[in-house]
């Protein structure tokens, strides 16, 4: 147990690392994407603005968390 | 060769020589504070891992139908280049330390050498373990970069070149000046290779729901440069705020006295 714990918490912190938001951010961001898709919305913009605003939140958390 | 191409070679091969600094540095002080031989191994062992992950996981992947294979592996490499972009801004807005290589180098030659050395079938196994856990982790981003990377623009070997000229420049110069290689520019490295995953991170994820990109492929150049501006602003941004705070924080100590 202990070890199948150690090995998920590596590739979470492998991938997701030190902000989870941002990864929760793209996901959402992509979902939405691919619902306006559906709707025949060539949402091609979703994705970058929202990776923008994912950026500079998470910058914006760690240089508060800092001070 | 492409833009899409030569981005692909150009950010395995930045990314494989911010890495292989890294572990170049620990399998330096091993080898320095232990013998060669046993670390030489250790190095060599991992890196012979990493090559059969790639083997191993690059043709599964490649049996993916592309639209899913773009989505998983777009999004995955969106989260895992903001990670790098994310850290590159902070260090350059001073907001984390940058990495000191000799430093680092001296820390490890102390711990390498706290532990006595005991040998068994020829081999120092902490020597070993040591490198060979060293370069698996550093390579196992690179790893991840080449097989998500590459199977996505479809040429693996391309991206597993990319990597394997850093690789070698490193070792050769790394062996030519023998110590820590200080003077590479590793965060200016790490932000362009955050740039150009989250860029083609941005690209694949999207396209594999069913958008078109206007300009198709050449959309990829406009999401660079909009990521590239925005990241030098805010890491002008983050400057600007971390000059203020210590310049407050100057003040109250200067009150305080």
């Amino acid at each position: 147990m202990t070890y199948l714990k150690h090995f998920l918490l590596f590739w979470y912190d492998f991938i997701v690392g030190d902000d989870w938001m941002i990864a929760a951010g793209v996901v959402m961001a992509l979902i939405v994407s691919a619902a306006l898709a559906r709707r025949d919305v060539n949402a091609w913009w979703v994705m970058l603005v929202a990776v923008v605003v994912l950026l500079a939140a998470s910058l914006w958390r760690e240089t508060r968390r800092s001070r | 060769m492409t833009t899409s191409v030569m981005m692909l070679v150009l950010a395995a091969f930045l990314a494989s020589a911010v890495e292989a600094v890294e572990a170049f540095t620990l399998v330096l002080a091993v080898g320095v504070t232990r013998g060669w031989r046993s670390s030489l191994i250790g190095a060599g062992t991992a890196t012979l891992a990493l090559a059969a992950v790639i083997a191993a996981f690059g043709p599964a992947l490649s049996l993916m139908p592309i639209d899913a294979l773009r989505v998983i592996v777009g999004t995955l490499l969106l989260i895992f280049g903001l990670q790098w972009l994310r850290k590159a801004i902070l260090r350059a807005g001073g907001y984390k330390a940058l990495r000191d290589e000799d430093a680092y180098y001296q820390a490890e030659r102390a711990a390498a050498q706290a532990v006595g050395i005991t040998r068994r079938a020829g081999m120092d196994w902490y020597a070993f373990t040591l490198s060979f856990k060293g370069v698996f982790l550093e390579g196992l981003e690179v790893a991840f970069i080449v097989l998500t990377f590459g199977t996505s623009q479809g040429s693996i070997p391309l991206a597993v070149l990319g990597a394997g000229i850093a690789l070698v420049l490193v070792v050769v110069v790394g062996v030519l000046v023998h110590e820590p290689l200080r003077r590479v520019p590793e965060n200016t490295m790490k932000f362009a290779v955050g740039v150009m995953l989250a860029t083609f991170g941005i690209f694949w994820s999207v396209e594999g729901t069913g958008i078109e990109w206007p300009g198709a492929d050449g959309a990829l150049l406009g999401i660079l440069v909009v990521l590239t501006l925005v990241s030098l602003g805010l890491v002008a941004v983050l400057r600007r705020m971390h000059a203020r705070h210590a310049l407050q924080a100057t003040s109250i100590a200067g009150m305080g006295a």
